[in-house]
């Protein structure tokens, strides 16, 4: 999917202040692994949407499928959940949480 | 048949499909269309078995569907009020633009003269897609695929097991479209990456 193409970002009704959080905490977007994705959709996905090289693709992906899980992004958690819709929208299964 | 491939004089990314091959795809497209607009829907019962496993389009009581709970999982999974919240902000525009991506795929194949009824044999079906349609055909195929995956209850490295089931078993004809979209899905990747 290219950009021009992505959903709208989520607008909220308020801007999102979590009081235990600092403002700048950094969330992350996960990506789970699943039994029916290729990998090279997978791989496909993270060149496309986040713009990585092929090789940090593959890796991201390879993490995924090893490991059942990988952090492929992170930002604001306003970023995140634009990244875990998009995820989603690519039938990926992807989580956010706070940055550990 | 050998799935999608980059024409590079023409730019486009094409296939060929059978009539039946065709009739197959916009049908199973056009159950994940019923299935993501009609949430509601009551318990289907079929007497058939074949038949009601290729039919996703329900049972959908959303969200105890299973299909419907992988396509829209929770995005916050220790905190159950952000979960909601992101639900409600995102599913209508995601469950709008899966059924937008298989409708695609649906009016392309008709566009590419597949009849609305399919009598006639040796019917073939060229599709051209640029790289934009491309792109919605792939994440379609995605959906498809979690939705077979999940009627058939397909698990990680289970693969013999669904290589064992005897012809007859119905499963292993559920299972076989599964694989075949799997490749249509396969050589498209290969073709988008081939036309960048």
């Amino acid at each position: 999917m290219d950009a021009m193409s992505a959903p709208s970002p989520v607008e909220l009704d308020e801007p999102e202040v979590d009081d235990l959080t600092a403002p700048d905490t950094p969330w992350v977007t996960i990506v789970w692994n699943d039994p029916v994705n290729l990998m090279s959709y997978v791989t496909y996905v993270f060149q496309t949407y986040f713009g990585y090289s092929k090789k940090k693709s593959e890796r991201l992906m390879l993490e995924v499928h090893n490991d059942g899980k990988s952090a492929v992004s992170s930002g604001s958690r306003e970023e995140m959940e634009r990244d875990v819709q998009a995820m989603h929208e690519y039938g990926l299964w992807a989580t956010l949480e706070k940055q550990e | 048949m050998g799935g999608f491939s980059y024409h590079r004089r023409s730019k486009q990314i094409i296939a060929t499909f059978t009539g039946f091959e065709a009739d197959l795809l916009r049908s199973l497209a056009g159950q994940l269309v019923e299935l993501l607009r009609n949430e509601a829907a009551a318990p289907r019962e079929s007497s058939d078995p074949l038949e009601a496993m290729l039919d996703f389009s329900g049972p959908t009581t959303e969200p105890e569907d299973p299909v419907l709970a992988r396509l829209f999982p929770t995005a916050y999974r220790d905190d159950e009020e952000a979960a909601a919240e992101f639900r409600r902000f995102t599913e209508g525009a995601l469950r709008d633009g899966k059924a937008a991506a298989a409708a695609t795929i649906i009016d392309a194949l008709e566009s590419a003269g597949l009849p609305p009824e399919l009598t006639e044999d040796g019917l073939v079906i060229d599709v051209e897609l640029d790289r934009a349609q491309a792109e919605t055909w792939l994440r379609s195929f995605t959906d498809l695929r979690l939705a077979l995956a999940t009627r058939l209850g397909i698990e990680e490295g289970d693969e013999d097991y669904w290589d064992a089931l005897p012809e007859e078993d119905q499963r292993a004809q559920v299972y076989g479209i599964y694989q075949w979209v799997g490749l249509l899905q396969e050589t498209l990747v290969e073709a988008l990456w081939g036309s960048s």
